[in-house]
């Protein structure tokens, strides 16, 4: 792959006719998804290294322009490396863990999000989204199940019985495909919601932004810097924040009152730029104007169509919530879906899609909210109270943790019926609906894995060993901690609270759903049936 | 839960009063506005109870828009 110079395209792709077109009735697919944004593209891999063949349909053919999204967290990190391109995006990608908070000139705070050692990921890199989405859409590439159609528009959604039918545009004219399962991916303005006559619910924020990506070498140190009323832009706030290849993400809040298009234009941006960088040489690469959005779709769920990422729900920026939660909602998806395909699984799996991440939906959505209001307070008194936090902040400790200038996103803790209930106390960072955490292990030559690297794609058995190797139920990949791995130094038997005879089960997205104190194999299969939704 | 005190809880409830009207004795309306904020945040925090700062906030609302005239044994 080439590296972009910057600006425009940064990868293009062509339109290639499919067979499909020329067939005279619509060609049914298992599964057909809408958009090849980072969440479709995650979908589709996934899919794939789950021996199911998708169709991803993109109106596009190309990547670039606008770069959006630069935050990538820790968990969908790990989901990444579970789709093969974990490193590539942390090599690429610009490591940070500090984040300063100032008014005017003076800091008032500091954070560090301090990540543990012992764990494979970081807690979040910087990475402009066209590079994920170029590494996604190579990635795809390499996997014969994924056929991805360029400049393939979808114009058309039908539900009929038990499939849906497409209609699409191409440069070649119209045709139909029928589809078991609809992903549509097809981000906040999504056309398949249209389609479908639903409607997003939630609230617009008055405030605007501008939102630059500037190229420059600069001293500045990589951290995340945040200043409300800076002598150079005041009464307002602005952010700085690094990105790989010189790049650097400038936002600075405008008011409610600001014109978009007008602020859009060089002659007013380039004097606030100024200000805020002083004599530095630096070049353009992209501005946008943005008011945002909090909102969600009620449901995520309609008949065969499913609704994942931004045309699911979308948030501020604040949070770096966006393609974080659109990551975790196709992982999420994805494995269920599989097993409803084969049979393994009944069809009803698909409501906890819409449970669990729609109660990550709310959370994510809580979060920009709160940090939206205290970015850009919407009344006098809820500014006077928002100054008066920051105020206090250098002084006392409590005030610190009310400063607000993003909660970064962090993995959801579900809260479902798929999850067995403790009947043991567990200490530890591990928990029931969480991601299970990371820990450093030696494989039987001696050599350091990750036990996030060592998960497969299905249900995992971690079992701490106590004498022989249990007979684990179909279905289920055993892993004895003690024999297969050991635990390096300490750091899995501290966060799993393990102890001889232990098991925890993982579900296929690596979140903990049941564990106990010794082996039962009655107790594991019981927890295997309600994790596939096979129990009422 | 604790519930909300209300209740006089000081020995000298009138000292109280002048302490916090002396200290916005001089202010300007805007400072004054401040400074109650930074009060309300550091007392709240002192507090420490959701349950009670939404009683709090309750009866501050309520306070303000009803007329009440309860009669306390002086
Ligand atoms: C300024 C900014 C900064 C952000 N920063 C962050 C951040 O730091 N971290 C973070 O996690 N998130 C961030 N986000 C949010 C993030 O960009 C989105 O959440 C993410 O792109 C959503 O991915 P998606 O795949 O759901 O949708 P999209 O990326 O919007 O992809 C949708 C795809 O569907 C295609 N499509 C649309 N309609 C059709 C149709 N009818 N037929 C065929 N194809 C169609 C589109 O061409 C597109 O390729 C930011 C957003 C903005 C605007």
């Amino acid at each position: 792959m080439n590296e972009p110079n910057a600006r425009k395209t940064v990868f293009q792709f062509g339109y290639r006719r499919s067979a499909d077109q020329d067939s005279r009735s619509p060609v049914r697919r298992p599964i057909v998804i809408v958009g090849a944004g980072p969440v479709g593209l995650t979908a589709a891999i996934d899919f794939a290294q789950r021996g199911i063949p998708t169709v991803i349909l993109d109106d596009a053919d190309r990547i670039g322009e606008g770069s959006r999204a630069i935050c990538f967290s820790k968990r969908s990190l790990e989901i990444m490396g579970r789709l093969g391109l974990g490193d590539r995006l942390v090599e690429k990608g610009v490591t940070w863990k500090l984040g300063k908070v100032f008014l005017r000139e003076h800091q008032v705070y500091s954070f560090d999000l301090l990540p543990e050692a012992g764990h494979r990921m970081p807690a979040f890199i910087n990475l402009q989204q066209y590079y994920l989405e170029g590494y996604l859409v190579e990635r795809a590439a390499e996997l014969p199940a994924i056929d991805l159609r360029w400049r393939n528009r979808v114009t058309g959604v039908e539900q009929q019985d038990g499939f849906v039918r497409l209609t699409i545009e191409t440069p070649e004219g119209e045709y139909q495909l029928d589809a078991d399962w609809c992903l549509a991916c097809d981000g906040a303005r999504s056309a398949v919601r249209d389609f479908l006559g639903l409607k997003f619910v939630g609230h617009m924020f008055e405030e605007c932004f501008l939102i630059a990506d500037v190229k420059m070498s600069a001293e500045y140190p990589t951290e995340r810097w945040f200043w409300f009323d800076p002598p150079f832009h005041s009464g307002q706030s602005a952010l700085l924040h690094r990105q790989p290849d010189n790049v650097w993400r400038i936002d600075l809040q405008l008011g409610p009152d600001a014109d978009p298009e007008e602020e859009k234009k060089p002659e007013r941006v380039l004097p606030r730029l100024r200000r805020m960088l002083g004599e530095r040489q630096f070049d353009l690469e992209w501005i946008s104007v943005y008011r945002f959005n909090c909102a969600r779709l009620a449901k995520f769920v309609h008949g065969r169509v499913v609704f994942v990422g931004d045309s699911a729900h979308q948030v501020s920026v604040f949070g770096a919530r966006g393609a974080n939660s659109g990551i975790q909602d196709a992982e999420n998806l994805v494995w269920k879906l599989a097993l409803v395909l084969k049979g393994q699984a009944p069809e009803s799996l698909i409501e906890t899609y819409e449970l669990e991440r729609g109660q990550a939906a709310d959370e994510n959505i809580g979060h920009s909210t709160r940090s939206t209001d205290f970015i850009a307070p919407r009344t006098k008194s809820e500014h006077l109270l928002r100054n008066a936090v920051l105020e206090l902040a250098p002084h006392a400790a409590f005030a610190r943790r009310m400063v607000n200038s993003g909660r970064l996103s962090m993995a959801s803790r579900y809260d479902t019926p798929l999850s067995s209930p403790d009947r043991e106390v567990f200490a530890g960072s591990a928990q029931l609906g969480l991601p299970v955490p990371d820990a450093p292990l030696l494989d039987r030559d001696g050599k350091q894995r990750f036990l996030l690297e060592t998960l497969s794609d299905g249900f995992e058995l971690l079992y701490v060993k106590n004498g022989a190797r249990p007979n684990v139920p179909d279905g289920i990949r055993l892993k004895v901690i003690g024999e297969d791995f050991s635990d390096m130094d300490g750091a899995f038997t501290e966060r799993f609270d393990a102890t001889p005879g232990a098991a925890y089960l993982l579900r296929p997205d690596h979140h903990l759903c049941a564990r106990m104190r010794a082996y039962d194999g009655e107790r594991v299969r019981e927890a295997l049936a309600r994790a596939k939704g096979l129990l009422k | 839960m604790t519930a909300l005190r209300t209740e006089s809880a000081f020995a000298d409830p009138d000292a109280a009063y002048e302490m916090l009207v002396t200290a916005h004795r001089g202010a300007s309306e805007a400072e004054s506005a401040a400074l109650n904020a930074r009060l309300v945040l550091i007392l709240s925090n002192h507090i420490g109870d959701i349950g009670v700062l939404q009683e709090a906030i309750r009866l501050a609302q309520t306070a303000g828009s009803r007329r009440a005239a309860p009669q306390d044994a002086v």
